[in-house]
């Protein structure tokens, strides 16, 4: 099979089919390497999950959606520590060095992104009102650049929905070593976040705010139910983790939901953090 | 099966020097274990008839989504198995909230080793033993170091061999777990030192974590097994 005069033919009828199926023209090379370890038998099966993932149902997002989906969840992220750390409210200094850590990464992903995407990346500018955000969500969080605790509650909210939302995408890039293993690598590092976060809050007082997520929303906060609807989920691949036996008796419910993170779709999480201004 | 609830049901303030004798006697439950399927599976997993003694090294096997899956499985059960002694033998003063979440943490490790056993069904791997004799359980210093290395090396290994799985329903499966361990990493490099959950030697100058090749997770992953773990269609045989 001749993959690249295919690919051509299919650039005469679409010229955006290389972007449909990676962001960027060097990064075709994925394609190659993936190519070159397969066996050829299998090369079929490969090609084919490639048009799907190109020309699959009208649902199925592109390479480029995925990341511009991302890169707009870090924007708000990264604005979001931005002016955290540039405000007045009362951290302790431990509070502000996690703070301006978790504010290094998220601005480190949006330039990550934005050089993934090239020209393909959506403007910052974009988002908001020309690229200011509402931190309050439309008045849900009036106090969140003056009330410290209301601040990490929302921090928590976000961290959590952005581990969620990388999860929700992982199947649209299966196969991609490059970009599914970006991806993978910084849902990874928003777990991180989300698991400091939420220690921070444990410390300052929530006792029942874990580093994990116990059932459904375990915040306190029912402003923020959405974020963590089906995170009470108890089967994983057809296996009730409460019929499993753990130590001492049967796994419980809370120890059953925290040892899965579940997904969001992308709808659900642009219903969530449109109130904030992501566009 | 037997080692495992032997092991689960160890008390939690059994000194470590009986435990190391029980871990014995855990092995020697293994081998009746895997003798009873060695005939049926030998050929699948590409174990030699060595498999009898309950040792032997095993084989991921074929290329494809279940040796993936019993990657993970192997590296689940090197967890489970290192966050049972922490809790049998808290270390030398040990708070009670330290040792509530390291509890749910082997509580987490251990569901996640019952899934995939679970899910596996007869194509999981054997039982693997451990061998902690590196570590002294009764120091936080070193087991909070082991701790971390076990869970930062799950996370590069879980974001270094995600797109080695085909199907979409078993990656999302590794991508709600990968999640959680990177919240134990994150909490146990916040008990070590303050502020450490993603430091740079976790996370790379774009600020994403790490990544690992099978070859390179299971060379340091072998050095706390007795049962070596081999991944010869990946390009890695235990020495």
């Amino acid at each position: 099979m001749n993959l690249f005069g295919l690919i051509e033919e299919i650039e005469k009828v679409d010229p955006e089919f290389q972007d449909r199926i990676s962001p960027r023209r060097d990064a075709i090379k994925n394609i190659t390497s993936f190519g070159s370890k397969v066996a050829v038998a299998a090369l079929p099966f490969a090609f084919s999950t490639l048009f799907k993932k190109a020309y699959g149902q009208t649902a199925t997002p592109t390479v480029n959606d995925v990341l511009n989906y991302a890169l707009k969840l870090e924007y708000l992220e990264a604005a979001f520590y931005n002016a955290g750390v540039a405000s007045t409210l009362g951290f302790s200094a431990t509070e502000k060095a996690y703070l301006v850590t978790i504010q290094g990464h998220e601005n480190a992903h949006v330039a990550f992104l934005k050089s993934v995407l090239g020209s393909a990346a959506v403007a910052q500018s974009t988002q908001g009102t020309n690229g200011i955000y509402d931190f309050t969500a439309q008045g849900t969080f009036p106090t969140v650049l003056t009330n410290v605790d209301t601040y990490f509650a929302v921090a928590q909210a976000f961290e959590d929905t952005g581990v969620r939302a990388y999860k929700g995408q992982a199947g649209f890039l299966a196969g991609n070593q490059v970009v599914l293993t970006a991806a993978l690598s910084i849902h990874s590092v928003e777990a991180r976040h989300a698991s400091a976060v939420r220690y921070i809050r444990r410390l300052r007082g929530a006792t029942t705010t874990k580093p994990w997520i116990s059932g459904a929303n375990d915040t306190g906060i029912t402003a923020v139910n959405g974020n963590y609807a089906g995170e009470d989920n108890l089967i994983q691949g057809g296996v009730n983790i409460t019929s499993l036996t753990g130590v001492s008796g049967n796994f419980s419910t809370a120890i059953a939901t925290q040892c899965f993170d579940e997904p969001l779709t992308s709808a659900q999480v642009v219903a969530l953090v449109g109130p904030f201004g992501v566009k | 099966m037997k080692t495992e609830t032997l092991i689960e049901n160890a008390d939690v303030n059994m000194a470590r020097r009986s435990f190391l004798r029980y871990a014995g006697a855990g092995a020697a439950a293994v081998g009746v274990l895997a003798a009873s399927s060695c005939s049926k599976f030998d050929d699948y997993k590409g174990n030699s008839p060595a498999i009898m003694n309950p040792n032997a090294g095993v084989d991921i096997g074929a290329k494809g989504d279940l040796a993936i899956l019993n990657y993970a499985y192997a590296l689940e059960q090197l967890e489970a198995a290192f966050y049972i002694q922490v809790a049998a033998t808290p270390y030398t003063g040990i708070t009670t909230e330290e040792n509530a979440l390291l509890t749910d943490i082997r509580d987490h490790e251990v569901a996640h080793r019952e899934f995939f056993k679970a899910a596996l069904g007869t194509n999981a791997i054997k039982g693997l033993t451990p061998n902690f004799s590196a570590i002294n359980f009764s120091s936080r210093t070193e087991v909070l170091a082991a701790a971390k290395a076990f869970e930062d090396t799950g996370v590069t290994a879980y974001n270094g061999a995600g797109y080695l799985i085909q199907n979409t329903d078993y990656l999302l499966l590794a991508g709600k777990i990968v999640s959680v361990e990177a919240r134990h990493a994150a909490y146990i490099r916040n008990l070590i030192a303050p502020g450490s959950f993603a430091d740079n030697t976790a996370l790379d100058a774009n600020g994403l974590d790490k990544t690992q090749t099978i070859a390179q997770v299971l060379a340091i992953a072998n050095t706390y097994l007795t049962t070596k773990v081999s991944a010869s269609n990946y390009g890695y045989v235990a020495s």
